[in-house]
């Protein structure tokens, strides 16, 4: 990796994003600019970025890569045909749109690192190495599930892992991600840990009470805000005064960048900087990420904020198009890779499915267990 | 054994605990170089280090949610409330997040954390910083509410808290502080959480009463004994789990029972005792359950509303002799 250019930059409040333009290899989406380049239109600095990028890459990362975005992608497609069909209840918030986020910030982290992040997490947790049979069978409730089938969609975990949910009270991840990145300083260790929430979060006491904490006690901890530019269906415009997020982290002197949510290569890039200074320096980051939910906020939604004209737009960068046609411009994958990866990933999730469905609901006896890790004993015995 | 204040039995406590589990820590406001902002800490930073004992800023949600989060990762944290007025910001973490955690993780994250500090009526400070708020955390499974009423209680149970694999709301008396008693000093001293303890036997009538409760009520039953009627005090120590069988044994011995508690009478903890004891023991009531609450409103300043406000020795004996017929 070309380290010379991608130094982190403590922002000012003139510079937040200074350096953007740099890492991204898809141009920076910004709520201002309407014509953003598509995939097929890439100026030619920005073709010289991506060889750059993909020389430091070896060719089984990159097919990990992708492989883990067509993943989850055509899983949260098949939970929402069968949250249609009834079989999943309660919310359901899918991530389509968004998967350059989570698959390319966990790409940069060892499996014994930590990702904590909120309610819209089954990329997250497949990606952090959770089976898609444990993930499906928890939005189907069974006995098989994540979390017994007594979390759902919203409250994923896997200690195997080091997934530690799945919160979903807005920004109620933040500061227990805060806790975790405390205890590897205390123990001693070089874990780190990510912590995502959406733009909403930021406007919520638990993420400024938590920056201040990360930096004044120096805690191994990335903050990663996934902009999709909507708290459901409030705009960014119509929910916070100052719209720069990266900025932010210049109340608390945190480390911050600005990252182009749809160039998987660039969450990686801008993460792994994040992840040598937590883990050598014990010091936090703040990395706002902008991407865009093509999916409504939930599967309830009436999508009646914002237009279908200014979802397509956003389309044109789908993550997904934007990486696989960088990979076939490199030559690294063949139209009949493509091909594989999709049945690859057709049979995983099929074969998700049908474990979630041959699995039983938990039994009624698990309704009274895991209230408590000490057995209650009242009086003397 | 020693005679020693409260204070110094939860600091006792702490200092044992934490020289045995290093994975122990304490965080708070003042917990560390301010000696604690009633010095329950005093001494545990210069023992400890700065690692061990961290001063917080004014953060309650921040730093609740840091430890319930550290508590998924291993650690055993103490989290120091200044007072438990405070504790009303970090409700999100403490509800949604700890007493939670285990059960929505389908087993898998379990948070040994203690919080503590001072709760129930101060001296004169007026609303926001008088009041008891046990019946609150007492709703939610998950979390287990610890309410000493003398120093060996406070130093016994406070150590079965922070070894305790289970999210642990423990609520000092604040006007109790100074309260002396007998204090084991033996390092292996702990009591058990659910199990009440009975601090004075009699025949004629059940007082139950927790925290500062307990020494008012043991007054008024050395009124009422000069009056004739004999009383058993009880004082659950642990408000969940809540060992409702001792109480409901002593219920079958004296057929009468008054409640008392600092905290407002609505949807309180001896609303819920006094429930619990109709569905089982009803058959043994002599007459109604009576409960003696405080005052159903915000708690105020002006010293002689304040007396008012918080039960005393004087409604406890009225409440007895009225469950007496007398």
């Amino acid at each position: 990796m070309a380290k010379s250019n991608y130094e982190m930059r403590k922002r000012t409040p003139d510079s937040s994003r200074v350096g953007a333009e740099d890492t991204s290899a898809t141009g920076v989406l910004d709520e201002e600019a309407s014509e953003l380049p598509a995939a097929g239109q890439r100026s030619e600095q920005v073709k010289e970025a991506i060889k750059n990028r993909f020389a430091d890459l070896d060719r089984e990362t990159l097919i990990d890569i992708y492989h883990q975005m067509v993943l989850v992608r055509r899983f949260e497609e098949k939970a929402a045909e069968i949250y249609s069909a009834g079989k999943i209840g309660g919310f359901c918030h899918l991530y389509i749109g968004q998967e350059a986020v989570a698959i390319g910030s966990i790409s940069a982290i060892r499996k014994d690192d930590y990702v904590l992040t909120s309610y819209r997490e089954h990329a997250h947790a497949i990606a952090k190495g959770m089976s898609p049979e444990s993930v499906m069978a928890e939005l189907y409730g069974k006995a098989t599930g994540c979390s017994k089938g007594k979390g759902g969609s919203m409250h994923m975990f896997d200690k195997e892992v080091n997934f530690l949910g799945g919160h979903a009270i807005v920004g109620g991840q933040i500061p227990l991600a805060t806790g975790v990145a405390f205890a590897s300083k205390y123990k001693g260790t070089d874990q780190v840990t990510l912590c995502y929430f959406g733009e909403a979060a930021v406007n919520q006491g638990a993420f400024h009470e938590s920056l201040n904490m990360a930096q004044l006690w120096k805690l191994p901890c990335i903050y990663i805000c996934e902009n999709n530019q909507y708290g459901m269906g409030t705009s960014l415009a119509r929910a916070m005064s100052s719209h720069d997020i990266s900025q932010k982290a210049y109340a608390y002197d945190i480390a911050s960048e600005f990252v182009d949510g749809m160039d998987v290569l660039a969450v990686r890039e801008a993460t792994l900087r994040a992840v040598e200074r937590a883990r050598k320096e014990y010091l936090p980051t703040l990395l706002e990420v902008r991407t865009y939910r093509f999916m409504g906020h939930s599967m309830s939604d009436p999508g009646n904020y914002r237009t279908r004209a200014e979802i397509e737009r956003h389309q044109e960068r789908d993550p997904l198009k934007l990486f696989s046609a960088s990979l076939k411009e490199e030559g690294i994958l063949s139209d009949s890779e493509f091909q594989k990866i999709e049945a690859d990933v057709k049979e995983q999730v099929e074969k998700s499915v049908r474990f979630a469905e041959e699995s039983p609901f938990p039994d009624p006896k698990e309704l009274h267990t895991d209230v408590y890790a000490t057995p209650i004993v009242t009086g003397k015995s | 054994m020693a005679l020693v204040t409260m204070r110094e039995a939860l600091n006792q406590a702490l200092r044992e605990e934490m020289l045995r589990d290093k994975d122990v820590f304490l965080m708070g406001e003042e917990v560390g170089e301010y000696q604690g902002a009633y010095k329950v800490t005093k001494g545990l930073l210069e023992e400890l280090g700065p690692k061990r004992v961290i001063d917080t800023p004014i953060t309650e949600l921040g730093f609740a949610g840091l430890g319930v989060g550290a508590a998924m990762a291993g650690l055993r944290p103490i989290v120091e409330f200044m007072t438990f007025n405070f504790s009303i910001l970090a409700t999100d973490q403490i509800i949604n997040s700890a007493a939670k955690m285990l059960y929505m993780s389908g087993g898998q994250y379990k948070i040994p954390i203690v919080f503590r500090g001072p709760g129930g009526s101060a001296f004169q400070v007026s609303s926001q910083h008088s009041q008891a708020l046990e019946s609150w955390f007492a709703y939610f499974p998950g979390l287990k509410v610890i309410m000493p009423s003398t120093p060996g209680d406070a130093k016994g149970l406070l150590k079965s808290a922070i070894r305790d694999d289970d999210p642990v709301i423990f609520i000092e008396q604040e006007r109790m502080y100074g309260q002396k008693g007998e204090v084991s000093d033996d390092p292996e001293f702990t009591i058990p959480l659910g199990v009440a303890d009975i601090k004075r036997e009699g025949t004629d009538a059940t007082i139950v009463a927790r925290s500062l409760m307990v020494p008012i009520a043991l007054k008024a039953a050395e009124i009422l004994q000069k009056q004739g009627l004999s009383c058993e005090v009880i004082d659950p120590r642990t408000i969940r789990p809540l060992d409702i069988g001792t109480i409901i044994e002593s219920v079958k011995k004296t057929n009468r029972v008054v409640v008392a508690e600092e905290s407002h009478p609505f949807c309180g903890v001896a609303a819920e005792i006094s429930s619990e004891i109709n569905e089982r023991a009803f058959d043994y009531l002599d007459a109604p359950v009576k409960r003696v609450s405080g005052a159903d409103v915000p708690m105020p300043y002006a010293k002689n509303l304040e007396d008012l406000a918080i039960p005393n020795v004087d409604q406890i004996v009225a409440a007895v002799r009225e469950v007496a017929y007398l």
